[in-house]
């Protein structure tokens, strides 16, 4: 069905973005489609910028301190412990600890909330957010996640280090700066896996680990169950070992960056996929990793979740087969896929069966009322209630983009949009958010349960939650 | 998949109730007096003759059938005297009622005429006599004519931590915000009024939203142990929230070093079908209101002689029942006054009477006295508001309603 101009402008915000805000819709309702390209192609689409922000590098070796002095206090105060009970006097408990009381997170968790606020902030201040809603698609295609020993600190630096710089560039580029990325490697395992007839494979007892291996090929890549077997798998994992992080101890000027260690590399002629690759160090992997980049199978596989993630959980086969044909024809040009995206009149269609996530969600709700929160935790809060936690999913595939599996979070979602409405107050008049945020795409009923409700914190309520609003 | 589920005070994003510090009434304290003043708004429009019902009223029983309550009913209204009778949920205000010490204004309304929740509170709380653009609440700007000019408070200003304050409140008089520990209840109403836009617009979402509301609703009601029924959550929870944010209110207003005037609001009062006057959605949150004024004179204490609680509402109810149980929006309503400051035990009414060619365009309890002559009352007698800034600053356009004389024990 054809969308007037205003309704298109107001899909393309909430399908493409991260929901309009006040005057968004007028903005664009000219050429919908061109906004979103002119978005895209801004040199600076998706970069953070904030230099407060540390590299990955600097965050893991300020975390590493951090944990040093927390273990050799730790030490002290075991020792003091025992000091005080050697004197009859006094029990265990006695001694003063001599930690400081806590002033706030411990490091780790601050350089996480600092990244956290990064990029809330960056996803309230975008125009549309096409180009923050591509960085989520792709960091939560290529997740790594927080709860994993070490991943913590740098889970953000990660994000802005080795995908946000290639979301509209090339998918080998950002395959090979995620692969080689110490978050990706510590997460998957493989800063710790050791060729068996590496020289550190003959002197210990550690070997193979084919985590980053199995889930590149599975998850990053060629998609499960396509052309790779398990001695794909094997093989490729033997590829990559010696792709770690540097260790403190041994290299503490370039603790915490990646490091091709040939002590660890498994050496030899190695075949993937039905094609072998001679002993080349670092550049083995990598010429895997090109071979994966531009194989049709991941073409297929990148296309068919882009589809999935714009259009419909069942994206129509002759999209898949286009934006497929046009990763091949582009040597997998992200830009160009995007463009195309914009381009497909199936993802321009006014049925809207798709479920927005729960972070894109929480951030248009905020985005319609203009609330800019001073302090980011109840806005983490409320992910974490919704099951979205950020940065941190349960298993290597990421959060689910179906929509089926976000239903369960439905009532959360009313306890959340009710303390947002009451958070604005009375400040907000919901007649004229509901115009600026959905009116042209809002049924009679959403338009009329917002108008009778019985207060204005209950009118944002519904607006938030009404269909047209939590559907993408 | 595991998700993370934190309390609800995790989840809290908003704060409740709203005191304007530092803003004390000097002029009373000059008369050795302390003054306490809260005011409760009631969002939705209270039905006011499913408050107070005009038991002696012959037309009474025309408007409302076996909706009406009596003093011969089951249960039976309160008594108040020989025209009116309290909602059975409120034997704490019919207590005070007894002892002077809370009083009812009937048939009043605010100058507003229209039927619009959102412009009806505005009207309301802003204190201006047609719905706009208000940025100030009356309650602040009568504070702020408090003050000698030029002078902005003390220290405690600082207390001032921005968010959502009612309109009633907020102005330049600085407010400080508090967080009540119980998030506010989510609102069976705004959940009903969801699940029936969802299932006129999504069925897919009307399916999901209902299986996790029975699921909770199950599991809080402590499912399938056999234990003895109990109220419906929703009222337990509502119950304890008002009385929870009224008592604490209560005990910040007590402290001698404390605020002196505060702001609270509560929702869902909007009952457009299966009222519950009697038994249902109504008497509970009557029954809730009822709890929280209790639980005010508990916290105040001493503080309780120098205190007046005013209970206003945006608008009435029509006067007959609609086809679905309840009633839509109208025009005159109740507003209840209590505290051992007022000269209570009363209830002040020009009644208008209830005949057909009586109600307000047909279909609405009339209004005859203006809600902003009590209040201008409350603020004259009670704080010593001056009688000029009353009429221009706190009410502007309210020069006819003149303030209310005789409200409080001493004046």
């Amino acid at each position: 069905m054809a969308l007037d101009p205003k309704a298109e402008a107001a899909l393309a915000l909430h399908r493409f973005g991260l929901g309009p805000r006040a005057g968004s819709i007028a903005a664009i309702a000219s050429d919908p489609r061109g906004a979103l390209l002119a978005e895209i192609n801004s040199p600076d689409a998706a970069r953070i910028n904030d230099t407060a922000l540390l590299t990955s590098a600097d965050a893991a070796r300020t975390a590493l301190k951090f944990q040093q002095e927390r273990r050799a206090q730790r030490q002290a105060d075991r020792a003091a412990r025992a000091a005080a009970n050697q004197q009859p006097d006094m029990k265990a408990g006695d001694a003063p600890p001599s930690m400081q009381p806590n002033a706030g997170p411990p490091l780790p968790q601050r350089l996480y909330l600092d990244e956290a606020k990064a990029r809330i902030h960056a996803a309230l201040a975008a125009q549309i957010g096409f180009a923050e809603r591509l960085a989520w698609f792709w960091s939560n295609h290529f997740c790594v996640s927080a709860d994993k020993g070490g991943v913590r600190p740098i889970c953000g630096a990660y994000e802005r280090e080795a995908i946000r710089p290639h979301i509209l560039g090339r998918f080998h580029d950002m395959l090979l700066a995620v692969e080689s990325h110490p978050a990706m490697l510590i997460y998957l395992d493989n800063a710790r896996s050791i060729g068996p007839n590496s020289l550190a494979g003959m002197r210990q007892k550690r070997g193979l680990n084919e985590n980053l291996a199995r889930e590149i090929l599975e998850l990053h890549t060629l998609g499960v169950r396509t052309v790779y077997k398990q001695e794909d798998v094997t093989s490729f994992a033997k590829v990559v070992t010696g792709w770690t992080v540097a260790p403190p101890r041994q290299d503490p000027a370039h603790a915490g960056e990646f490091q091709f260690n040939p002590r660890m590399h498994e050496p030899g002629v190695h075949t993937v996929i039905a094609k072998s690759y001679a002993e080349d160090g670092v550049q083995q992997g990598r010429a895997v990793l090109a071979m994966l980049a531009r194989h049709p199978a991941t073409a297929k596989h990148i296309a068919t979740k882009l589809a999935c993630h714009f259009v419909a959980d069942e994206p129509p086969p002759a999209l898949i087969a286009r934006l497929s044909k046009r990763f091949l024809d582009t040597e997998g040009s992200l830009n160009e896929m995007a463009k195309a995206l914009v381009a497909a009149p199936e993802a321009w269609d006014s049925a809207r069966p798709k479920l927005k996530r729960p972070g894109e969600w929480i951030i248009s709700a905020m985005r319609a009322g203009a609330v800019v929160p001073p302090d980011i935790g109840p806005v983490m809060q409320a992910h974490n209630l919704l099951g979205e936690p950020l940065w941190r999913p349960s298993a290597p595939k990421g959060f689910a983009d179906e929509s089926a599996p976000w239903l369960d979070g439905l009532s959360q979602r009313l306890d959340i949009a009710n303390a947002l409405a009451r958070r604005m107050g009375g400040d907000a008049d919901p007649r004229e958010l509901f115009e600026q945020t959905l009116g042209p795409l809002a049924s009679t009923q959403t338009r009329e349960a917002i108008t009778r409700a019985e207060s204005r914190p209950q009118a944002l309520a519904l607006l938030f939650m009404s269909p047209e609003f939590q559907r993408r | 998949m595991t998700v993370h589920v934190p309390t609800r005070r995790e989840l809290l994003l908003a704060s409740g109730a709203l005191f304007a510090w530092a803003y004390v009434p000097k002029l009373a304290h000059a008369e050795g007096r302390d003054p306490r003043f809260l005011v409760i708004v009631l969002r939705g429009a209270l039905d006011g003759l499913a408050a107070v019902a005009p038991v002696g009223d012959p037309d009474w029983h025309v408007l409302r059938g076996d909706k009406a309550l009596t003093v011969t009913g089951t249960p039976a209204a309160l008594p108040l005297d020989s025209l009116f009778a309290l909602n059975p949920a409120m034997p704490n205000l019919h207590r005070l009622y007894q002892a002077g010490a809370a009083m009812i204004v009937h048939a009043s309304a605010t100058p507003y005429r229209e039927r619009s929740h959102f412009d009806g509170q505005d009207v309301l709380e802003s204190g201006l006599a047609a719905p706009g653009t208000a940025e100030t609440g009356w309650l602040n700007r009568a504070l702020v004519s408090l003050q000698p000019a030029g002078r902005a408070g003390g220290g405690r200003d600082a207390f001032a931590i921005g968010p959502i304050a009612p309109l009633v409140v907020r102005g330049p008089a600085p407010v400080l915000a508090w967080t009540p520990r119980r998030l506010p209840p989510a609102g069976e109403d705004t959940l009903q009024r969801l699940l029936d836009l969802y299932r006129h617009t999504d069925p897919a979402l009307a399916r999901a939203l209902e299986e996790r509301v029975g699921l909770a609703t199950i599991a809080r009601a402590g499912g399938m142990d056999g234990e003895q029924p109990r109220p419906a959550p929703g009222a337990a929870q509502v119950r304890a929230y008002f009385a929870e944010s009224a008592g604490t209110a209560a005990k910040f207003l007590a402290r001698p070093d404390g605020p002196r005037i505060g702001a609270l609001a509560f929702d869902g009062w909007d009952t457009h079908a299966d009222e519950g006057v009697a038994n249902g959605r109504l008497a509970n949150l009557l029954g809730a209101l009822d709890g929280a004024i209790a639980a005010i004179e508990t916290e105040m204490k001493d503080a309780w002689r120098e205190t007046v609680v005013a209970v206003i509402t945006e608008f009435g109810r029509t006067a007959r029942i609609n086809g679905t149980e309840g009633t839509d929006h109208g025009t005159a309503t109740v507003a209840f006054l209590a505290g051992g400051a007022l000269k209570g035990g009363r209830v002040v009414a020009d009644w208008p009477g209830l005949k057909a060619a009586n109600l307000h365009e047909g279909r609405d309890l009339k209004p005859t006295t203006d809600l902003r002559a009590v209040l201008k009352g409350a603020l004259k007698d009670h704080l010593r508001v001056d009688e000029a800034a009353l009429a221009a600053k706190v009410f502007p356009d309210s020069a006819r309603a003149k303030p209310m004389a005789g409200l409080l024990r001493q004046a």
